[in-house]
């Protein structure tokens, strides 16, 4: 039982969705989907602490090896992202019967549960497998479920964001699935590990430079790395407040994880290196992505798109820590793609309880919250605290490393600008909280607290934010380990 | 384990318990405000045993857990701490004493808030004292930027969000975009953050380094209120007086000029520092500081204004006695830590007791006002003499050390600048309870009789305005901590 973990960590969810539609609509699909996430979630747990102490796990499905038959292969960068996605999903889940249950109608419940376990399976399914095709399946699985779960959103746009989410997203696929294409043509193998191999030997091949540009565009497409993320902020905020929260925590760090995978362990580093000069594209490309979005942040009176464009510079910070690279640079961005799931999740389900409440995320809806809300509006301080990177909370340990790795490489300049746009994260942020607690609300009608599933999950998320800034002996030894792997491991 | 050591960790938890205490008894006033009364006199007591146990020559130091890799928290008990320790844990119950008139005769709001808000600054500021090393001390230097924010902004209006704002954003901005890249840097540089006698850099880092670092700390500790970043302090005087009192004349203030002097002595070094070109040039930007504000309180009308920039004046003593990178300055810049502590806060005490009494805040309205008030106007005179430097009172020795320093170093024109500032001191301090005593012919007198203050605040004012005679007739015990700074093995 124990090792065929990696195939039941995708088969689970997979299989609980049909399930979950059978059981029909309300509270016991609600439960059921809690109950498959959290076992996803014990899973993955068990695969990282197998892989950390006794090494790669390497799966082959039905039993046919690699490179012929399909390869499942767990090592501790894709296991700490499987923790990362079933454990956001998880807490998501916790609170999404309350939340949901004002934003959809109640006909179209169980269908919500069923899309949310398929689009779990798929981003776990991509981040388990060792087959290059694999993932394309999973990307579509994952892909097509969530335009399902944006288009449930409260409003008419949530339609139109989920269609313009649909045409990027698919032009992203297409642009992988050619990718995948010109490198089984040069190899003829879709393993990841063969590829590995094979590719050195074709690199000089044009057909292989065109799969890694399609690849990469790809990748950035879903990851929304500026200038390619103008479908986010649309599709953030016009989707059901709990699908925020679960897709802000995991769907992007899954792209995040394909782009580390395929520079670092699939194409030689070659490619990465001298043939396209991609670090300094990702440092500049992340520059520009923490500056215009947490500008374009600073602007906005939908605060929940505040947030989307928030996480637009979030990831331009995890591109940045690619960018200068290194074993310190790489566990950067491994620390900030989990502390930022941990912050964005806060401060989105914080404005998923406020939604419930009042029925909208504007600036002018949120005045005077603080008083009525106190546990919710906390939530939402306590987040974006961790969000600034203040000491004693998550976001100042990535803050911390990330400014480490670019003071060790000597980029001096590159130190500054990443505490610079950490200071504009202290201004979208503030006009938040002075609103909340010191504009006084125009109807002084009352509002009761959030729904307690909500207010359990946020607190848990609070108290992990706060717990992850002061004991931070798991991600900070898991992502080291992974980081120097993938640098040693490194084609 | 070493259980006097062990009252280190009491010392900040003592606040934190009383703090549960405040929140428990809400609803109850009298019993609030004892407790907070009782927690303070425990943490004096506390202070005190520390005191004699150092001066038995003990070892004081607690390790509590380590946040990153050879990044601890741990705090040690040394000279300059216990100074800062004693210091503000001696003003805590007698600002409470102050606060119990002052906030009821006011007729204040949210009254729990400000007692818990208050003792978690000063939790904060005991850990600032015994932080063993830089990381700690930033750690617990952000806390109390964040736990003072609400104390700003207590009075909840345009203006106090205003200055809320100012204040968090200047000192948050300063502190990431200066404060933490140099920590950063020192501990990359240096492999340590520990204080230790003679800094911590090894001998061939390079000058210009060295003299970057300077710079960011600094500029980075915006608590000392070096030019050209002074303006969250007279923002910050929005708050109640209480506030004004301990937390901006006394805890936030000098943890800024404290960390500061930790930073130069102990992370630089004397030695090193006497190398380091720039220091110069802060010289004598903190030298121009020191005149300017003076300056700038002279036109002041606003007491409390002329108060703050009074204080910037005199934090600016202490950076220029720090700066001279001689023993004779870092022990004229403690003992005025200690001393303008006493007198700063008799003069807020004095106008907080104005404003209840009288309701006035302007100076040209003050003419007069000795008949009706003689004790506080009193009080006024004393305190104003130690500001000023005059025997007899405590400012009188501080001053005559920084001022023995700047000879010791040749610094002539710094000399000047520090008697051109105590002679714009008299000016701007001393007509106040003159005037107040002599109206002259243009006696006004109010319609309405005004009496003295609540009781509370005057036995408060009275206690520290004789504090100031008594450590000019018995400096001793300062005299031989500040001593001991520089003895062998502290810390």
């Amino acid at each position: 039982m124990l090792s065929h973990l990696p195939i039941l960590q995708v088969i689970l969810p997979l299989l609980g969705a049909p399930a979950c539609l059978i059981l029909g609509r309300g509270k016991l699909a609600w439960l059921f989907a809690l109950l498959v996430s959290t076992l996803s979630f014990c899973i993955a747990a068990t695969l990282l602490y197998t892989v950390y102490h006794h090494g790669v796990i390497s799966y082959a499905l039905g039993g046919w090896q690699a490179p012929w038959g399909i390869e499942y292969r767990i090592d501790l960068l894709n296991a700490w992202l499987l923790v990362i996605v079933s454990g956001s999903s998880t807490i998501s889940l916790l609170a999404a019967q309350s939340s949901i249950s004002s934003e959809i109608a109640l006909d179209k419940q169980g269908l919500f549960y069923v899309a949310w376990l398929l689009c779990l399976a798929g981003l776990l399914g991509i981040l388990a497998t060792g087959d290059a095709f694999n993932v394309f399946v999973f990307l579509e699985i994952s892909s097509l479920s969530t335009y399902t779960l944006i288009s449930l959103g409260p409003n008419r746009q949530s339609l139109w964001a989920a269609f313009r989410y649909l045409i990027m997203g698919t032009i992203g696929a297409t642009f992988i699935l050619i990718g995948i294409g010109f490198m089984y043509i040069m190899t003829g193998t879709l393993n990841m590990a063969d590829l590995a191999e094979r590719l050195p030997s074709a690199s000089e091949s044009p057909t292989v430079f065109a799969a890694y540009a399609f690849i990469l565009v790809g990748i950035s497409l879903k990851l929304a790395l500026f200038p390619l993320h103008l479908w986010l902020p649309n599709a953030y905020s016009q989707a059901p407040s709990i699908v925020t929260t679960f897709l802000a925590a995991s769907a992007t760090k899954v792209a995040l994880y394909l782009l580390i995978r395929f520079t670092y362990t699939i194409f030689p580093s070659e490619f990465s290196q001298f043939i396209i000069p991609l670090a300094d594209i990702f440092v500049a490309l992340g520059i520009v992505a923490v500056f215009s979005a947490s500008i374009a942040a600073i602007y906005q009176e939908e605060i929940k798109r505040a947030i989307a464009y928030s996480s637009i510079a979030q990831i331009g910070y995890m591109v940045i820590g690619l960018g200068i690279g290194g074993v310190l640079g790489l566990q950067a961005t491994l620390i900030h793609v989990f502390n930022h799931a941990l912050m964005k999740a806060t401060l989105f389900m914080a404005l998923a309880g406020i939604a419930v409440r009042i029925g909208a995320t504007t600036l002018t809806s949120m005045q005077g919250l603080g008083r009525k809300m106190p546990w919710t509006s906390f939530g939402f301080v306590a987040g974006g605290l961790s969000l600034i990177g203040v000491p004693l909370t998550a976001g100042f340990i990535s803050k911390w490393y990330l400014v480490s790795a670019a003071a060790l490489a000597g980029r001096w300049p590159l130190v500054f600008l990443i505490l610079l746009g950490s200071l504009l994260a202290i201004i979208y942020i503030w006009r938040v909280v002075e609103a909340l607690y010191f504009k006084s609300a125009a109807d002084n009608s009352p509002v009761k607290e959030a729904p307690l599933t909500m207010l359990i999950a946020l607190w848990l998320l609070i108290l992990g934010n706060v717990y992850f800034g002061i004991d931070t002996r798991l991600p900070v030894s898991i992502s080291y380990e992974a980081a120097a792997a993938l640098v040693e491991g490194r084609p | 384990m070493d259980t006097t050591a062990m009252l280190i960790d009491v010392a900040i938890l003592t606040p934190i318990i009383a703090v549960v205490g405040i929140l428990a008894f809400s609803k109850k006033p009298n019993l609030r405000e004892a407790i907070s009364l009782i927690a303070g006199v425990t943490l004096l007591a506390i202070n005190l045993k520390l005191y004699s146990s150092f001066n038995h020559g003990e070892v004081l130091s607690r390790q509590w857990l380590e946040i990153l890799p050879g990044l601890n928290l741990s705090f040690r008990v040394d000279a300059l701490g216990l100074l800062f320790g004693l210091v503000a844990s001696l003003l805590w119950p007698i600002t409470t004493l102050y606060a119990i008139g002052y906030m009821r005769g006011h007729n204040e709001d949210h009254q729990t808030r400000f007692y818990a808000c208050f003792a978690i600054a000063i939790a904060a500021v005991m850990a600032i004292a015994y932080a063993e090393n830089l990381f700690t001390l930033f750690i617990f230097y952000e806390v109390l930027s964040l736990c003072t924010y609400p104390l700003v902004t207590h009075a909840g209006t345009e203006k106090a969000k205003k200055g809320g704002r100012v204040y968090l954003g200047i000192l948050m901005g300063t502190s990431i975009a200066f404060f933490l890249p140099a920590i950063i840097i020192t501990w990359l540089v240096a492999g340590t953050l520990d204080f230790q006698q003679g800094g911590i850099f090894p001998e061939q880092t390079p000058i210009a380094l060295l003299s970057l670092l300077l710079v960011l700390f600094v500029f980075g500790v915006a608590k000392a209120a070096v030019m050209p970043f002074h303006r969250w302090l007279p923002a910050a005087m929005v708050a109640p007086t209480p506030v004004s009192a301990l937390l901006h004349a006394v805890a936030v203030v000098k943890a800024g000029v404290f960390s500061l002097i930790k930073i130069l002595v102990f992370i630089f070094g004397l030695d090193t520092l006497q190398q380091i070109p720039v220091s110069d040039y802060l010289l004598y930007l903190a030298g121009a500081g020191v005149v300017l504000a003076s300056l700038i309180a002279m036109r002041q009308d606003n007491l409390k204004a002329r108060l703050a920039y009074s204080t910037i004046s005199q934090l600016g003593y202490i950076t220029v006695g720090v700066l001279l990178a001689v023993e004779s300055g870092v022990m004229g810049s403690a003992m005025h830590i200690a001393t303008h502590a006493l007198g700063k806060i008799t003069l807020f005490f004095c106008a907080g007791a104005i404003l209840v009494a009288s309701h006035k805040s302007e100076i040209s309205s003050m003419v007069g006002l000795g008949r009706s008030m003689p004790i506080t106007m009193t009080a006024f005179f004393i305190a104003s003499l130690s500001i000023i430097g005059l025997p007899p009172t405590a400012g009188t020795w501080s001053k005559w050390w920084l001022l023995t320093a700047t000879l010791e170093t040749d610094h002539l024109i710094l000399m000047g600048v520090l008697i051109l500032s105590s002679l714009l001191n008299i000016a701007y301090l001393l007509p106040i309870p003159l005037r107040a005593f002599f109206p002259g012919k243009q006696a006004v007198s109010g319609p309405v009789a005004i009496h003295e203050a609540p009781p509370a605040a005057l036995i408060a004012l009275c206690s520290t305005a004789l504090a100031c005679v008594l450590l000019f007739f018995f400096p001793n015990p300062l005299f031989e901590l500040v001593s001991q700074i520089f003895s062998e093995g502290t810390p």
